[in-house]
C-alpha cells in the first residue's frame, strides 16, 4: 500500500475526561491561580454567546403565536405562558402550515437507506481492498481515495440528467431515464447519497479493516471458509465500531443535508425532506416565527438525540469525516 | 384535510423494500462468491468492488468529465463556446461581486472560528466544568445549517422602530438608544453576518480538535516553563501554541474547504439575495434554477479547482495530526 493506514480518530470526545488528574500537577494549579476570573469570565461569554441564539428559539417555539409576533422571548421569563400549539400545528396542521410530520417521514426514509447503503457497499469494497490480492489493488484504493476530493457539485448536472433521461450515446438510448414516481421517487435521493458518501467510507472502513491481524484470516481460510464467509461472519463483527461511527456520519449528513435533496427530490413537496421543507417555510414565510421555531426544533430533534446520547461516537465520526462535501 | 400517518406508508412500505433488497443482493453476492467456480481471486476481487465502482464511475469520475466539458459549452450543453463561461464569471459585476463574497467567507470564517476555538480550548482547559463547556459550544455542529440559518434569521428580525422587537440583535441595538434596521438587507455588513453564522457551527469542531491536542502537550514541558517563570501569556505563546500548531492548520484547512462549499446558510437566510451569492449558491442558481448548464458547470469547476490544493494539503496533513491527536 502506497498509503499507511492510520486508526480511525481517536480524538476525545467532548464529555471524555482529560488524560491528566485535574489538579495533581503544579502546572495545573499555578494555570488556574494566574487566569483565574478574567479567563472564566471570556469563557462565560463565548459560551453564552454560543448557547443564547438557539435557546431563543427553543423558548419562543413554546410561547403562544400572538406573543411570538409582538414581543421577544426574553420577556417569557417575566410572564411565562406555554403551548403546544406552535407544534402541532406545523406537525400535523394544513399543507400550507408545513405539515412536518410527513417531511419527518420523508427525512427517515431517504436517510436510512442512504446510510445502510453506504455501509454496505463501503464495507465489501474497503475489505476487497485490503485482503484480497489482485492486479492493480494499490490503483484502485488511490483512485476511491482521490475521490475524496470532489466537491459534489461537479456530479450534480450530470447525475440529473441520467436520472431524467437516461444514458443516450450517439442518439440511441442505451438505458432509460428513471420515470420513478410517488414513494418510489425517493429512490434517486438514495442513489445519490450512497454515491457521495462512498469515497469516505471506502477509505475510513479500509483503514480499519486493514489493521486487523493477518492470521485471522489464514485461520478461517485453513478452516476452508471463503471470502464471502470471512467477511460475514468474521469482518463485520469486528469492524462494528468502525461501522457505528461512520454511520452516525452519513446519518447526520444525510439529514441535515440541503443541496443534494433539494436537487434529487425535485422540488416536489411529496418527497422533500424536513430541511428541504424548513428553506421553503423559510423563503415563503419569513416572519411565521410560530412555525419557523417550532419547525427548526423538529429538524432538530433527532441530530441532537444522537449528540447527547452519543457523543462519543459522534464526535469521532464527525472528525473522520470533515473532508466530505 | 386531516393529517393521517396513512400517507406515510407507501413511503415507509418502499424503504423497507428498498433496505431488504439491498440486504438481499449482498447476501446473495456473498454465497455466490463461496461457489467453487468463482473462487478466483480476480472474480472475487470484483464481486466485492462492483457495487462500489459502478456506483463511483458513474456518479462520480464520469460526472466530472461531463462537468468539465459542459464548462465549454452553451446553455443547453449543446454548442461550443470555447472560454466564453470563464470570461462571463470573471467580467460580469454580479458574478465577480459572488467572487468577492466567496473571498470574504474564505478570509473570514475560518481563521476566526479556528481563533474563537483556541481560546475557548485554553480557558475551558482542566477546568471544572470542562464537559459541559464542550458540550455547549460543540452543540451547533450536530443541527442542520438549515437549522442554523433559521436560528440566527431570528436573532437579526427587524421590526419597525415603533413596535417592540422580537429579533434579539435589533432589541439590543434599541437598548443601547439606536435604531432597529434590517440587517440582512445592507450590503456588504449582510455577508458578515452570515459569516458569522458559519463561524458559530464551526467554531465547536475546532474547540473539540485544537483541546485533544493541547491535552497531548506533556505535563513536564507545562512544568519546565513554570519553573522558568513563564507567565499565562508566554505559556501560551511558547509552548501551548507551537505544540498544537500543526492541528491548527489542519482545522483551518478543513474550515476553510467547508467554507468554500458553504450553501445551506445562504439559501436559508437571504436566498442569495441582497448580493450574498457565494459560488456554491450561484452554481445551483445558474445551473437549476436558470438553466444555464454551461455557466453553472464553469462555476462547478472554478470551485473545483480551488478546493483541490487545499484537500490534498489536508488529507497528509491529517494524517499526522491524527497520530498526535
Amino acid at each position: 500500500m502506497t498509503t499507511t493506514p492510520t486508526a480511525p480518530v481517536v480524538a476525545e470526545a467532548p464529555g471524555g475526561t482529560s488524560r491528566r488528574p485535574r489538579t495533581g500537577t503544579a502546572a495545573g494549579r499555578v494555570r488556574r491561580r494566574l487566569s483565574g476570573s478574567a479567563a472564566g469570565l471570556a469563557a462565560l461569554v463565548i459560551a453564552v454567546l454560543w448557547t443564547v441564539p438557539t435557546a431563543g428559539l427553543f423558548v419562543s417555539s413554546f410561547r403562544p403565536a400572538d406573543q411570538i409576533r409582538t414581543t421577544g422571548w426574553w420577556t417569557f421569563f417575566a410572564s411565562p405562558e406555554v403551548t403546544l400549539d406552535n407544534y402541532r400545528d406545523v406537525l400535523f396542521g394544513s399543507a400550507s402550515d408545513g405539515r412536518l410530520a410527513s417531511h419527518f417521514v420523508n427525512s427517515l426514509v431517504i436517510t436510512l437507506p442512504s446510510t445502510v447503503f453506504v455501509l454496505g457497499v463501503a464495507a465489501l469494497a474497503a475489505y476487497a481492498l485490503a485482503w484480497i490480492d489482485f492486479r492493480g489493488r494499490d490503483w484502485l484504493f488511490l483512485g476511491i481515495f482521490a475521490l475524496q476530493i470532489v466537491p459534489l457539485q461537479m456530479s450534480l448536472v450530470p447525475l440529473l440528467r441520467f436520472f431524467s433521461q437516461g444514458v443516450v450515446i450517439g442518439g440511441t438510448q442505451i438505458l432509460p431515464a428513471w420515470e420513478l414516481t410517488g414513494a418510489m421517487a425517493f429512490t434517486n435521493v438514495w442513489v445519490a447519497h450512497t454515491i457521495f458518501g462512498l469515497p469516505l467510507g471506502v477509505f475510513l472502513l479500509h483503514n480499519f479493516v486493514s489493521q486487523l491481524p493477518r492470521s485471522l484470516f489464514e485461520a478461517a481460510r485453513v478452516d476452508g471458509a471463503g471470502h464471502g464467509r470471512i467477511f460475514s461472519r468474521i469482518v463485520l463483527p469486528l469492524i462494528a465500531p468502525a461501522l457505528v461511527s461512520l454511520g452516525i456520519f452519513q446519518f447526520l449528513w444525510v439529514w441535515n443535508d440541503l443541496l443534494v435533496a433539494l436537487i434529487f427530490t425535485g422540488g416536489d413537496t411529496a418527497t422533500a425532506p424536513l430541511t428541504v421543507r424548513l428553506a421553503e417555510l423559510a423563503g415563503t414565510r419569513g416572519e411565521a416565527w410560530h412555525r419557523l421555531t417550532a419547525g427548526a426544533f423538529v429538524s432538530m430533534v433527532v441530530p441532537l438525540a444522537v449528540f447527547f446520547l452519543l457523543q462519543r461516537y459522534f464526535v469521532r465520526g464527525l472528525l473522520a469525516g470533515s473532508v466530505k462535501g | 384535510m386531516e393529517y393521517s400517518f396513512l400517507y406515510e406508508l407507501p413511503k415507509i412500505v418502499w424503504m423497507l423494500i428498498g433496505i431488504a433488497a439491498f440486504l438481499g443482493v449482498i447476501g446473495l453476492m456473498l454465497v455466490v462468491i463461496d461457489l467453487p467456480r468463482t473462487r478466483r481471486a480476480r472474480w472475487q476481487a470484483f464481486l466485492f468492488h462492483a457495487q462500489a465502482l459502478l456506483l463511483l464511475v458513474g456518479g462520480i469520475v464520469y460526472p466530472v468529465l461531463r462537468t468539465t466539458m459542459l464548462s465549454f459549452h452553451d446553455r443547453s450543453g449543446e454548442e461550443f463556446v470555447g472560454l466564453a463561461n470563464y470570461l462571463w464569471m470573471f467580467q460580469r459585476p454580479e458574478i465577480l461581486l459572488v467572487l468577492r463574497n466567496t473571498l470574504l467567507w474564505v478570509v473570514f470564517a475560518p481563521t476566526l472560528a479556528t481563533a474563537i476555538g483556541l481560546l475557548y480550548a485554553v480557558l475551558i482547559d482542566r477546568s471544572r466544568f470542562e464537559a459541559v463547556a464542550k458540550s455547549l459550544v460543540f452543540m451547533p455542529m450536530a443541527i442542520s445549517f438549515v437549522g442554523a440559518g433559521i436560528i440566527w434569521r431570528f436573532v437579526f428580525a427587524y421590526r419597525p422602530a415603533d413596535q417592540e422587537q422580537y429579533g434579539l440583535f435589533n432589541q439590543i441595538v434599541v437598548w443601547f438608544g439606536g435604531e432597529p434596521r434590517l440587517w440582512l438587507l445592507e450590503q456588504p455588513l449582510n455577508t458578515l453576518l452570515l459569516i458569522l453564522v458559519l463561524i458559530w457551527v464551526q467554531a465547536g469542531f475546532a474547540m473539540v480538535v485544537l483541546s485533544a491536542a493541547i491535552k497531548a502537550i506533556p505535563a513536564e514541558t507545562i512544568e519546565a516553563a513554570r519553573i522558568d517563570g513563564a507567565g499565562a501569556w508566554q505559556l501560551f505563546a511558547r509552548i501551548t501554541l507551537p505544540s498544537v500548531w500543526p492541528t491548527l492548520l489542519v482545522v483551518l484547512i478543513t474550515i476553510t474547504v467547508q467554507t468554500l462549499k458553504v450553501f445551506d446558510i445562504v439559501r436559508t437566510m437571504t436566498g442569495g439575495n441582497y448580493g450574498t451569492s457565494v459560488i456554491a449558491n450561484e452554481m445551483y442558481s445558474q445551473a437549476f434554477q436558470q438553466g444555464q448548464i454551461g455557466q453553472g458547470s464553469a462555476l462547478a469547476v472554478f470551485l473545483f479547482v480551488l478546493v483541490i490544493p487545499l484537500v490534498v494539503v489536508q488529507i497528509r496533513r491529517n494524517r499526522k495530526a491524527r497520530e498526535l491527536v
